[in-house]
């Protein structure tokens, strides 16, 4: 006899969990953290003059090729806009400090070193813009 | 039509990209053959999956029966860019699947129920979710592995300073 039910019950579950995960994935949410702010040597070199976008990568992802062409992009117009690109498994202790769990994730860095705004999974360009033309 | 064809050699990294539609289509079916074998407890089918799984873990994911399906009767009828990806975060989630179809027989032969339903649920909901939503499990997983791995290793280096003679 078959049994339909285990099929049920974890279809249900993933499908809570995958518009849980559609909805959060490329988001850009702003923080207020008070933490200890991040200086070039965490990142191995100088911050941009207005803001750093620092991403953290993983070979086991496909979105971080996205990302990465996606924030290239929209710096390269942009002077005061710096991106750098971390590979997360090489920079475990970092990952840690700044609790990084999934990649890609983007932080957004003011001038000063502090974090004003992450993105988990691949941001979206308007998203990153409007964050980006909102920090002095 | 070979996935050769497909294929593309980024010049800057050595990265091998494949047709990303390919492996998303295997979730499909991943998926579909995974809710049969929680259904029914088949072993044959588990055993098929299993043996699935690992060609794509080992060998690679354009390698699968799967993907030939793909590359034989869908791609021919899609249109438009073909996206691409890497082949290693695919790869990671066949090793994955790998691994839970493992257990998932291992428990079947010996009739532990409950394990054998647990592991092919969670290969189920990742197949499902790579399927329906997109969902990158190398993303998710591959980073707490490396950071709990590495917090293993560190506690193991304090152990053994500990243990050092003190002098």
């Amino acid at each position: 006899m078959d049994n339909y039910l285990p099929i049920l019950i974890v279809l249900t579950l993933a499908s809570a969990y995958g518009f849980w995960y559609q909805r959060s994935r490329g988001t850009v949410k702003v923080k207020s953290s008070t933490k200890t702010a991040i200086t070039p040597s965490d990142i191995g070199g100088e911050l941009g003059s207005r803001v750093t976008l620092v991403q953290f990568s993983s070979t086991f992802c496909t979105p971080c090729r996205a990302t990465r062409a996606l924030l290239t992009d929209i710096t390269a117009d942009l002077d005061d806009v710096k991106h750098i690109d971390i590979d997360a498994e090489k920079n475990l202790d970092l990952v840690r400090r700044l609790d990084i769990r999934s990649t890609p994730t983007t932080l957004v860095i003011d001038k000063s070193g502090v974090e004003v705004g992450r993105a988990v999974g691949a941001p979206k360009r308007a998203e990153v813009l409007a964050t980006l033309s909102a920090i002095k | 039509m070979t996935i050769t064809q497909v294929l593309k050699f980024d010049t800057k990294c050595d990265v091998k990209l494949i047709d990303a539609r390919g492996p998303r289509f295997g979730a499909i079916l991943t998926a579909i053959v995974l809710a049969a074998i929680l259904a029914s407890a088949s072993l044959p089918l588990l055993i098929w999956q299993l043996s699935v799984f690992a060609i794509g873990a080992f060998v690679g994911p354009q390698a699968t029966p799967y993907a030939w399906i793909y590359r034989t009767f869908v791609k021919p009828r899609l249109r438009g860019d073909v996206p691409t990806e890497d082949t290693r975060p695919p790869q990671f989630a066949q090793v994955v699947g790998f691994l839970f179809a493992l257990t998932a027989t291992v428990a079947l032969i010996l009739e532990a129920s409950l394990v054998f339903d647990v592991a092919i649920g969670f290969a189920l909901a990742a197949a499902f979710l790579n399927a329906a939503f997109n969902f990158c499990l190398g993303c998710e997983m591959y980073l707490l592995i490396a950071r709990a791995q590495g917090a293993v290793s560190q506690r193991k280096n304090r152990e053994d300073s500990y243990n050092l003679p003190s002098l």
